[in-house]
């Protein structure tokens, strides 16, 4: 194990030595406070405006790859091996504004300019992918990006316009080769373990270096993401040290596919899952592309997703319909058990201190079954779900229900099967008739609560309607509602 | 750099107009300077506020030891810190405490405040605290403001012409009902931030977010106990006010200055955004009950209506707010026979606030849900409707307080929208729509706005510039309002560059100031361009006088031959670089400052009498608004909106239409998604943007076109004919919700109004979906 006082990274066009002045300073507080590096913004500090949004480059698996991330709830610690790129590096080929901040300009994309420097990063980031991005594209870019000035319109023809003049000489494309050299540089295979003036970082090199941390400290917080820990130190201030990050572990990002189940590393981004997902259960890609914003898919991981217990995480009800299995380690021993059994009770979950969540297998819906997962939130697009219904249903040949789960979030203390109505279900034909006689069994499965995110009668009335949608889904009858650009 | 201009049609003229935001580049580039960016004095320290946590109640006990103790803390601040007035409230109510002394009045009120070398370690110290409260019953709802009494927080108002009980008597038809308007936070990127830093003897220079420095001024003076001429505020730029920043920094403000006099340190005080929208004031919510009386044709004979607002614990800006309800509740509409009555309730939540409409937004919805019971009960379209109630013709143009309209193009709008929309066959589209699909419904609704322009406090219309030339011919340009992105500042400089026939680069705009400004009124009520335009028109006009007077006495040329432009100064067969030329007459002793001053003409209002012209003048505009609801969920989007609106003669075309296309979104998050939820202890449980929902870039419409009327010009002389632009096209997204309620009214034929409250989140729109459903089951 190497001790150190510093973690290494690549800011702009400099390398960082740097002893964090926390276990929990953020990358947004040591770009502002301690670099005066300004232009990256403060609007929420909690992962939900984008007005901090800066490039993180890392090396996966050997290949330099740029996302957007929310520095306000970015561990600076995590940022160790990677390229931090703020919009102070922007700057076009010949050294003036880039396209994207040009086209910001003449699309007159900024009024009061606050949300702008982060706008500009997602946007940049969109367009490294994809210069020529439709609306759609475009709104998926900025779910994580707040305006209250401009209605966005404007930003959305910047855009478009700026996808033109994107150029192969494009600095950050020109400085690759360098940047992986240098963080290739950094990467060590042994764990890196800081003990800063408030508390003590564990940055283990790979999977069983993170197993043998967490048999020495077997209550270390582990972070993934962040993007669930990020907000207990910006919103609740919670002292979490001592820290382990795992986010940047390649063998926790391993994808398995075989020919009926895919198996998803813990800490697979739902950035890195979601190609892999909309070719082998493409029923699912409305929801992932609905969970938080590009930023918090970019670090969200599915691990963390199951392992916080949420029980309004969106993950949780497509997985247990389909009937994911969870494989837990700790040490060098692991265990399998059904995702739905992880989740005990609320605020608990079937995990020894010490031991962490490895891999989720996910079957693949066999053919013919009908798999939906329909999240309701107040707010289409990054927001949390109110509830979210998931069913997998299988017809048998003379039209009954072969087989039917549900599973709901939203509607209870943990994500929950909705077996009574499963029950009512089973065996019948599938008829509008046999829905509605079913629908009275969602008040055995279900008590709801009321919060701000919804009533518990509203809850309770559209959980139900959810399973009629997905009857007159299948009749073929429209109950999506169009949300193309015209 | 071309700017784009191809999508603002118009005349060469407007083209000519187009100008990006003077920061445009310093914003794109993280370059742009905001208060928390400024750098600040070594050994700055940071403030945080500690917060009550009852909505009612008596402090019984406070212990701060634990706060005092925890590293980093310098110091802690209370009610007895406070060497002048514990006061900051905006119209001298005195009702504001910077802290809470025995009582607590809403949950998140400031009780105390700690000061540390670190913002986290003040953020971090201030949850230490240990307060005892006895609680005290608090009336959280205007239902229960009421049924306690309804004590208001400040004089109510009753617009009232014709006789109301005669003519709803009279009226062949009559109906009564109520509505919810629910509130809004500002939820401006940036939040509230002041930094102060303390001077000689009683001084201190306050750097704030804030759209009303000379009040920050005047709360610094009056908090710390010293004359206005000691304190000097300064803003270059907010990210974001939207009414958030009109009073609400006086607290934030005060506590910065107490505490850097207190220990003779700079002080920048940020609270979190959660703290922000929990113990700052908001878009009030309010309960509008009407009565209308009309005929078969849906022209409306009387309306008696109350508009009751939930105003928090103290009076703020509460009056002028519920005024601007009533003066708004006519909208385009001629009401004969009318009553308008407010109610501004006290209640146990934070002091609502200013907000883009000030007040207006609500009672125009009010009016509009009028119009649209009319509508249901009579089967008609409800443009229809509209259009037979519109003011116009003999007698039929005076406002329920007693104004003329005198500069009425409501029809123009709506007709012209309604042609280039293609409404009355859209319309049929979405009923046959509507007949074929089960599940999702659509609904199209045109609404039109009229927005009366000048504070109705009569004295605030007046403003003032500093006008400075160089040797060098370089401008320095200064008004008193202030810059939140709504682009004033390149508005005036446009002006002034106008003036002087210079390019707009000759001009530096600086950061506004109380002590080059003084006594200036918020940059609010969509005024700023209007009336610091002229301001400094006056001041340009006031030194081009001497330089003509100058060049005449000089030349010996006629006054008609002397021109500013290109960047020359002809005189007679002369031309001069403008620079060369201020030289000149600099060396001639001419007075190259000036300062600029403005007032409103022809405006009066009465209060007592409800009578008056407060308004210079109206702006207008139309939206057509089409939606698609989906009746199991109640989930919907905005599929197509399309605009036309009035800025009379545009400054800046491209500035304009932002504030258009940017009013508008902003009013449709009003009027949709965003909740404000209270929980029955009254803690706001919104209070922050994983749970309270703005608009992001999906919810724009699918399809949005956005029209400025080119055609009009003010009939009242402003600066260049042009017309106010921040606040009015909030109130086209009207025309969404008017939209969604037709979709939901489907489900019953159409036969019966949805009475849709605001905002109409999926749940509403689901239960009034089954409500609706109910109902017909029962006819
Ligand atoms: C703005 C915003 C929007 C969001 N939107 C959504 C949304 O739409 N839908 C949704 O479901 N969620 C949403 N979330 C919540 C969040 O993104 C997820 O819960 C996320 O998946 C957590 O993953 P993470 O890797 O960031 O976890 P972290 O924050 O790193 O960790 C979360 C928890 O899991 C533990 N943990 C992480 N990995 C492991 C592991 N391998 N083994 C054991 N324990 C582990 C951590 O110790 C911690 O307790 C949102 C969050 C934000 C901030
Ligand atoms: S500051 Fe809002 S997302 Fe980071
Ligand atoms: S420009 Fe003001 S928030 Fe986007």
């Amino acid at each position: 194990m190497a001790s150190g006082d510093t973690i290494r990274f690549l800011l702009n066009g400099e390398t960082v030595e740097h002893r964090p002045g926390a276990a929990h300073e953020t990358l947004l507080d040591f770009l502002r406070l301690n670099r005066r590096l300004t232009g990256t913004k403060e609007g929420c500090a909690e992962g939900d405006c984008g007005a901090c949004t800066v490039l993180i480059g890392r090396l996966s698996r050997g290949e330099l790859v740029y996302e957007t991330v929310n520095a306000c709830i970015r561990f600076l610690a995590s940022v160790h091996g990677c390229h931090v790129v703020t919009i102070e590096h922007l700057r076009g080929a010949d050294g003036g504004p880039h396209p994207v901040q040009q086209a910001m300009v003449a699309h007159h994309g900024a009024q009061c300019g606050f949300c702008t420097p982060g706008i500009v990063m997602s946007l940049y980031g969109l367009l490294m992918q994809n210069p020529a991005p439709t609306d759609i594209d475009i709104d998926r870019a900025l779910q994580g990006n707040l305006c209250r000035c401009t209605g966005y319109a404007p930003i959305a023809r910047a855009a478009k316009a700026a996808g033109a003049e994107m150029t192969k000489d494009d600095p950050l494309a020109s400085e690759r080769a360098a940047v992986t050299e240098a963080l290739a540089g950094m990467q060590t295979d042994e764990t890196l373990s800081v003990e800063t003036p408030e508390g003590t970082i564990h940055i283990p090199a790979n999977a069983d270096g993170l197993a043998d941390i967490l048999a020495d400290n077997p209550d270390a917080t582990i972070v993934a993401g962040a993007t669930d820990v990020g907000l207990w130190v910006t919103k609740f201030m919670r002292d979490i040290s001592p820290v382990v990050f795992i986010g940047h572990l390649d063998d926790l990002k391993m994808i398995e596919e075989t020919g009926d189940a895919i198996t998803f590393g813990a800490g697979v981004s739902y950035t890195d899952a979601a190609p892999v997902l909309a070719r082998r259960i493409p029923a699912l890609t409305e929801l992932w592309d609905r969970i938080g914003g590009t930023q918090i898919r970019n670090m969200g991981t599915i691990g963390g997703n199951i392992a916080n217990g949420s029980p309004i995480g969106d993950t949780p009800p497509p997985f247990i319909a389909l009937g994911a299995e969870l494989t837990l380690r700790k040490g060098g021993d692991r265990r399998t058990i059904p995702l739905e059994s992880f989740f005990i009770d609320y605020g608990k979950q079937d995990r020894s201190p010490g031991e962490f969540v490895e891999s989720i297998t996910v079957p693949v819906p066999a053919e013919g079954t009908h798999l939906a997962a329909y999240k309701i939130s107040k707010r289409f697009d990054e927001d949390i779900s109110a509830l979210l219904g998931a069913f997998a249903l299988a017809l048998a040949g003379d039209g009954t229900v072969e087989d039917i789960r549900i599973a709901f979030g939203g509607m209870a203390a943990t994500p929950k099967r909705a077996s009574s109505v499963e029950d009512a279900l089973r065996g019948k034909p599938w008829t509008e008739a046999s829905v509605m006689a079913a629908l009275s069994a969602f008040e055995t499965d279900f008590t709801p609560i009321s919060d701000m995110r919804a009533s518990a009668d509203y809850r309770m009335r559209s959980a139900k309607n959810l399973l009629r949608r997905l009857w007159h889904e299948t009749e073929g009858t429209p109950v999506r509602i169009d949300r193309g650009v015209a | 750099m071309t700017i784009e201009k191809r999508r603002i049609a118009g005349s060469p003229e407007w083209q000519a107009r187009i100008s990006p935001h003077d920061s445009a580049l310093k914003h794109v580039s993280g370059l742009a300077e905001y208060t928390d960016d400024i750098v600040s004095p070594e050994g700055t320290l940071h403030a945080y506020l500690g917060l009550a946590e009852r909505a009612h109640a008596r402090i019984t006990a406070m212990d701060l030891d634990a706060v005092r103790a925890a590293s980093g803390v310098v110091g802690v601040l209370t009610a007895s810190d406070i060497p002048g007035a514990n006061d900051v409230s905006s119209t001298g109510a005195h009702d504001e405490p910077v802290f809470a002394e025995t009582e607590v009045l809403f949950h998140g009120m400031p009780v105390f405040a700690v000061i540390a070398t670190t913002r986290d370690a003040a953020r971090r110290a201030a949850r230490l605290a240990r307060i005892e409260y006895e609680d005290l019953p608090a009336d959280l709802t205007v239902e229960a403001a009421r049924a306690s009494g309804g004590d208001l927080v400040t004089e109510p108002l009753t617009l009232e012409r014709g006789k109301v009980e005669a003519a709803l008597a009279s009226a062949p038809r009559r109906l009564s009902g109520s509505m919810q308007i629910g509130g809004q936070d500002h939820f401006y990127l940036e939040g509230q931030i002041s930094l102060a830093i303390p001077g000689e003897d009683d001084d201190v220079t306050v750097f704030a977010s804030t759209q009303h420095p000379s009040e920050i001024q005047h709360i610094v003076g009056h908090v710390l106990g010293v004359p206005s001429n000691a304190v000097t505020v300064n803003v270059r730029r907010m990210g974001g006010g939207f009414g958030g920043k009109e009073t609400q920094g006086n607290l934030f403000a005060a506590v910065a200055a107490v505490a850097a006099k207190r220990f003779n340190r700079a002080v920048k005080i940020r609270p979190d955004r959660d703290d922000d929208m929990i113990a700052t004031g908001k878009r009030h919510d309010f309960r509008a009950d009407y009565e209308v009386g009309f005929d078969d044709q849906g022209r409306i004979h009387a309306l008696d209506a109350v508009f009751a607002a939930r105003c928090g614990f103290a009076a703020d800006l509460s009056g002028p707010v519920t005024d601007r309800a009533l003066f708004h509740a006519d909208n385009c509409y001629f009401l004969p026979a009318v009553r308008l009555k407010s109610e501004p309730l006290r209640t146990h939540t934070v002091s609502n606030t200013a907000f883009r409409g000030f007040g207006g937004p609500q009672g125009m919805i009010g009016g509009e849900r009028v119009i649209e019971e009319i509508a249901y009960a009579l089967g008609l379209d409800p443009l229809e409707v509209r259009k037979r109630n519109l003011y116009g013709g003999e007698g039929r143009n005076l406002t329920p307080y007693h104004q003329t309209v005198t500069d009425n193009i409501a029809l123009r709008i709506i007709e012209e929208l309604e042609e280039t929309a293609d409404y009355q066959a859209r319309r049929k589209a979405v009923l046959d729509f509507n007949t074929k699909s089960p599940v999702l419904k659509r609904g199209i609704a045109l609404t039109p706005v009229k927005f009366g322009i000048s504070f109705t406090a009569t004295w605030f219309n007046q403003a003032g510039a500093l006008l400075h030339i160089y040797r060098d011919g370089s401008i320095h340009l200064n008004h008193g309002g202030t810059e939140m992105g709504q682009g004033l500042n390149i508005k005036v400089a446009q002006v002034v560059a106008a003036e002087f026939g210079v390019p707009l680069d000759t001009i530096k705009i600086t950061a506004t100031s109380t002590g080059k400004v003084p006594n200036t009124s918020a940059t609010a009520a969509s005024s700023g361009s209007d009336l610091n335009g002229m301001a400094a028109a006056n001041a340009a006009d006031q030194i081009k006088d001497r330089l003509i007077d100058f060049a005449i006495e000089t030349y010996d040329v006629p006054r008609d031959q002397i021109a500013f432009e290109e960047g020359e100064v002809r005189v007679g067969n002369q031309r001069f670089v403008f620079a060369d030329f201020v030289e000149q007459a600099y060396q001639a002793r001419i007075q190259l400052s000036a300062a600029g001053f403005y007032k409103t003409p022809d405006i009066s209002w009465d209060r007592k009498a409800g009578k008056g012209s407060p308004f210079y003048y109206f702006a207008y505009g139309a939206a057509v608004s089409e939606v698609e609801i989906d009746t199991l969920t109640g989930e919907y989007v905005v599929r197509r909106v399309d605009i036309l609106h009035d800025v009379g003669s545009s400054l800046n075309p491209a500035i304009d239409l932002g504030q258009v296309e940017g009013g508008f979104i902003q009013g449709m998050g009003w009027l949709t998604t965003e909740e404000l939820v209270w929980d029955d202890k009254g803690r706001l449980r919104t209070h922050a943007p994983s749970t309270y929902k703005i608009p992001v870039s999906s919810d724009r419409p699918r399809e949005f076109n956005v029209t400025l009327a080119e055609w009009s010009k003010n009939t009242r002389p402003t600066i260049r004919r042009s017309k106010a632009v921040g606040e009015p096209p909030f109130m086209l997204a009207i025309s969404v919700l008017e939209a969604l309620s037709m979709a939901v009214a489907s489900v019953a034929d159409y036969s019966i109004c949805p009475r849709l409250d605001a905002p109409a989140t999926p749940e509403r729109i689901l239960m009034a979906v089954e409500r609706l459903q109910a109902e017909q089951a029962l006819k």
